[in-house]
């Protein structure tokens, strides 16, 4: 199984600071699975201009092949204006119309207030339904309050990004179990 | 008011309504073509892919064998990618119309964004100048859009480049002494585009996606539209034919002399299960490698029905989806992309027999206008 996690911004740390440990938790509790951690900070990716990925050269390339050979994928994001940002934005228009098709894609949002709780739901929810994800519904919500010195200080934080985790895998293998019964059953 | 109308309408029906400037006998029945995009993939089912020279030799000699089949048109597109191999089509297309000699050839499709009218016109009135008046020309602009990079175009001006192309193109087509200013292109100047093609003209069709937008273009345009359905329901694409009319109409130009022309996935086999099982590997693996994502099992399962766009299935069953098709669009042209996926060249020519001794027989039969 692969996974990718993808932090959404190239600004600020809490995305990241949260990203960091969906990764420890990944790979200590389910070393099995092929986990890359993507920050667009660290990349350099253009802006979409309606070509196909496979088009796409460098980072934009690299980044948007490693999202369309995954199984899942976890995405963090922070809320800005009320919205995801555009560099996460940017990231879905790279990718064909159907580009979640198959996939599983959950979801870590971090805020600076608590009045963002339901952007995700009504903002980045029907884009990856748009794109045909299989949505894990519930997603972990973190505030500035729950962070200190770039480190997670809530618990409950923590236990809910173990439940993320267990969640995504769970819907993972369920879904790619479910549909290769199905395609088996096809003549052809 | 009344007889005013009635004048009108008395006007209309005194012009030659019939789809003669593009070379279309309706008396005939539906036409039947096949159409290449070049595809030169691995077979998925042995990991084999031949050489470039050879699938270039086969898609010439497959447009041999359509003529000796009956098949009325045979059409290679440009693909500036890898996995085609025949991105000079109109070389190709040549090659064709000197091995042939009353099949109709075309292009599909010609991406006239990325060249120049003038140059694509005298490729083509030469093809069609070799042929004894059998070339047409499909313009497109291009659903993959890497060859504006290696062509040396910014993919921004995809719309505009296309559109003041083909209007050049179509110009160049309606006029023998060209005066012409655009943006994309030196200006020309009482210029005389040769040589002429054999009839003065040639048919010119505009390639259209699939989406009513698209259409929609063609029809203000007043120019035959060449159709791509990939999949779903044929009943959707009606709706997009009929915008395509409903434009034309509102433009002032007559339908009743715009042919309408689709293109889909075709196969055929004893059986639609045996059919579907074997054109589903090489549609599978030639969209993942094309375009970055297979073709879902589910969406090709429905193939099976009737009233689905895709042709793949027994003889008997695709006759009768290109009859159910040609009910609900009543259009001039059918086109088959039989090699998607870099299908084998021995069942292409099994293909080819049985469209020529079951499939054509019974087509004409059922749409040939009295």
């Amino acid at each position: 199984m692969k996974i990718v996690g993808l932090s959404g911004s190239i600004v600020g740390s809490k995305t990241r600071t949260a990203m960091n440990y969906l990764s420890k938790e990944i790979s200590e509790k389910y070393p099995e699975v092929e986990f890359n951690l993507i920050d667009l900070a660290e990349y350099d990716i253009q802006f979409s201009d309606g070509r196909n990925y496979l088009e796409y050269e460098g980072d934009t390339g690299f980044v948007s092949k490693q999202i369309m050979e995954a199984d899942a994928i976890v995405i963090g994001t922070p809320i800005f204006q009320a919205s995801i940002p555009a560099t996460l934005k940017n990231i879905f228009d790279l990718l064909p119309e159907k580009g979640f098709r198959d996939k599983v894609v959950s979801m870590i949002v971090t805020a600076g207030s608590p009045k963002h709780y339901l952007i995700a739901e009504q903002q980045l929810k029907p884009i990856l339904s748009y794109m045909k994800a299989q949505i894990v519904q519930s997603y972990v919500f973190i505030e500035e309050k729950d962070f200190y010195r770039k480190e997670i200080v809530n618990d409950d934080i923590i236990f809910r990004i173990q439940r993320l985790v267990e969640d995504t895998i769970v819907l993972t293998e369920t879904y790619s179990s479910l549909r290769k019964a199905k395609e088996e059953e096809y003549w052809f | 008011m009344v007889g005013k109308k009635n004048k009108v309408t008395l006007f209309i029906r005194m012009v030659e309504r019939n789809m003669k400037e593009y070379r279309i006998d309706q008396s005939k029945g539906l036409e039947f073509g096949l159409y290449t995009l070049g595809d030169h993939i691995a077979n998925p089912n042995t990991g084999e892919r031949i050489s470039a020279q050879q699938r270039i030799n086969e898609i010439i000699e497959l447009a041999k064998l359509a003529e000796q089949a009956g098949i009325d048109f045979f059409s290679v597109g440009e693909s500036h990618q890898e996995y085609f191999t025949t991105q000079a089509h109109t070389v190709v297309l040549s090659a064709i119309a000197q091995a042939t000699e009353k099949i109709k050839i075309g292009s599909s499709s010609t991406i006239i964004s990325t060249s120049d009218p003038v140059r694509v016109y005298e490729d083509f009135a030469t093809i069609d100048l070799i042929s004894d008046g059998r070339a047409e020309i499909v313009a497109g602009r291009a659903s993959r859009i890497g060859l504006f990079e290696l062509l040396g175009y910014n993919v921004q001006d995809y719309e505009a480049l296309f559109e003041e192309k083909f209007d050049l193109l179509l110009k160049i087509n309606k006029e023998e002494v060209i005066n012409w200013t655009g943006q994309f292109r030196q200006s020309l100047k009482n210029a005389k585009v040769l040589p002429r093609p054999k009839e003065g003209s040639l048919p010119i069709w505009r390639a259209v996606g699939g989406t009513p937008a698209s259409a929609m273009k063609a029809g203000y345009a007043g120019v035959p539209m060449m159709l791509a359905t990939l999949g779903g329901a044929a009943y959707h694409f009606k709706s997009v034919i009929d915008a395509y009319r409903e434009v034309a109409k509102n433009n002032g130009y007559d339908p009743e002399t715009l042919p309408v022309g689709t293109t889909g996935f075709f196969h055929v086999a004893e059986t639609t299960q045996d059919a579907l099982k074997e054109m589903y590997p090489f549609i599978n693996e030639g969209m993942k490698l094309t375009n970055g994502q297979g073709f879902p099992k589910q969406a090709f399962a429905q193939a099976i029905d009737k009233r689905s766009v895709i042709n793949v299935g027994s003889p008997q069953e695709v006759i009768e989806k290109i009859l159910y098709q040609h009910e609900l669009f009543g259009h001039q042209r059918y086109l088959a992309q039989m090699d998607f996926g870099g299908m084998p060249y021995a069942k292409l020519v099994k293909n080819i027999e049985i469209i020529g001794t079951e499939i054509l027989p019974a087509i004409r039969k059922y749409t040939a206008q009295k």
